[in-house]
């Protein structure tokens, strides 16, 4: 294989330099589209969206709260995947991306802990309670603590990420277990699930159409951020083995 | 790796090796509690399950940051990570006497603990046997634990932000048998999945302890 030959599959991206050269372009793209589609989602959701007859306009705060909460969720999947690679495939650039990943996803927690309690409290009469859908978002948020915790006080950087992605599969298995533990405890205050694959509407368009606008829009915001992030560390990167470089000729 | 077992236990129980530090913990904690919420026998009776339960459980992380460490500043855990023995029953047998020197301490004071607290009458079973069943599982997530933060010089803190989430789901099904023990309900559910946690991480975790410990001392 040549090194001039294009892309063939996914993994050839796992080589920094072509990863740089793909997000080169996408990054800007991502980030663009994630402006535009969370501002029309959010303006949308926010000012030209009817109130409920139950909830008044209390319920706007759905567009910042449902995507927010979706992607605390799918960043951890996503570190979760990104540390299985690292483990099995050894690519840097896969690491880099769960590290850059973690602190993205402890903001979403904190939007969506924060939204829920400016929610609950005209709502439920209280900002918190022991609700096993709160609770588990407290716990995943104190994973990612763990996580991004871990990473900075390691100072190599292979091994910071093979503990820190051990830590994330582990903590995988028992965010899981807190979260049906938490849901044994009791049933709680927090609403089921709103949307549904399947049939039987429980949301109408004129609601769902802003959020899932709002929700592509977190998406995108997300992955131009780890991008970004990951640009970031591939930098330092390179930065500290020119210096070593430096300092061995001089 | 019984001689592993008993080199660990006689480390323990010699002075300085931090046998009791934990159990004194506990003790402590269990008095200041009644000191800082009243001596309300009522409110006393409703929160000592839980008290009792994260009590066990500080008690339990106070005592990990040693389990690994010590061997490692003076390189003996490279000794054992090179010894013919499979580096996961090394971390198994190491929890193993974590336990023994920490949690079954732990079990066997908690009903005198449950008595200051004004444990009701029919929980006391039930306490002890949950921290019975539980407390291995403290152990083992905590080896786990401390095996991350093994190469690290003052890993305690950070241990400790760690391990707290993992003993999560072995806390809430522990308090909750204790509690649904004291109000006389079936305890059965609970129960079986606090056992299921201890012996699910008993066979587990090991593996991903000693791959950290091996990542640790490349």
């Amino acid at each position: 294989m040549t090194s001039r030959s294009q892309p063939s599959t996914l993994w050839e991206y796992a080589n920094p330099v072509r990863f740089m050269r793909l997000s080169d372009w996408l990054l800007p793209a991502c980030a663009v589209a994630a402006l535009v589609l969370s501002a029309i989602g959010l303006i949308w959701g926010f000012f030209f969206t009817p109130d409920d007859f139950r909830q008044g306009a209390t319920v706007k705060i759905l567009f910042l709260h449902v995507p927010a909460a979706l992607m605390a969720i799918n960043a951890w999947i996503m570190m979760l995947v990104a540390s299985l690679i690292w483990l099995i495939r050894r690519h840097h650039v896969s690491a880099l991306a769960a590290r850059a990943a973690a602190p993205v996803g402890a903001v979403m927690t904190l939007i969506a802990l924060y939204t829920g309690a400016v929610w609950g409290q005209p709502m439920w009469g209280t900002w918190w309670a022991w609700d096993p859908r709160l609770t588990s978002f407290l716990i995943l948020f104190l994973f990612y603590l763990g996580y991004m915790a871990l990473w900075s006080a390691i100072e190599d950087g292979d091994t910071a990420a093979d503990l820190t992605a051990v830590l994330c599969l582990v903590g995988s298995v028992f965010a899981l277990l807190s979260r049906y533990a938490a849901f044994f405890w009791s049933q709680g205050l927090h609403q089921g699930a709103s949307l549904s694959l399947q049939p039987g509407t429980r949301m109408d368009w004129a609601y769902k159409a802003p959020l899932y606008i709002s929700m592509t829009g977190f998406g995108l915001i997300f992955l131009a951020l780890v991008l970004a992030g990951t640009r970031t560390e591939i930098r330092s990167r390179r930065m500290k083995a020119l210096m070593a470089r430096e300092r061995m000729q001089g | 790796m019984i001689a592993l077992l008993v080199r660990d236990l006689r480390l323990a129980f010699r002075a300085g090796g931090g046998f009791g530090l934990g159990l004194g913990f506990f003790l402590i904690l269990a008095v200041l509690v009644p000191l800082g919420v009243g001596p309300a026998p009522q409110i006393l009776a409703t929160i000592a399950p839980g008290v009792l339960w994260v009590g066990a459980l500080l008690a339990c992380l106070l005592s990990l940051d040693r389990l690994f460490a010590l061997d490692h500043e003076d390189g003996s855990l490279d000794l054992l990570a090179t010894a013919p023995v499979p580096l996961e029953g090394l971390v198994a047998i190491k929890a193993f006497a974590h336990w023994l020197t920490t949690g079954l301490p732990l079990v066997v004071a908690a009903p005198v603990l449950g008595v200051l607290l004004n444990l009701p009458g029919p929980a006391f079973f039930w306490l002890v046997l949950s921290l019975l069943l539980g407390t291995p599982a403290l152990s083992v997530i905590g080896a786990f634990g401390a095996a991350l933060t093994v190469g690290l010089k003052r890993g305690g803190l950070l241990l400790s932000l760690l391990v707290l989430p993992l003993y999560v789901p072995t806390l809430i099904f522990g308090a909750e048998v204790v509690s649904r023990g004291a109000q006389g309900l079936t305890v059965g559910t609970p129960l079986a999945l606090l056992a299921g946690i201890t012996a699910g991480s008993a066979a587990l975790l090991p593996f991903a302890a000693a791959l950290a410990i091996r990542i640790n001392l490349r």
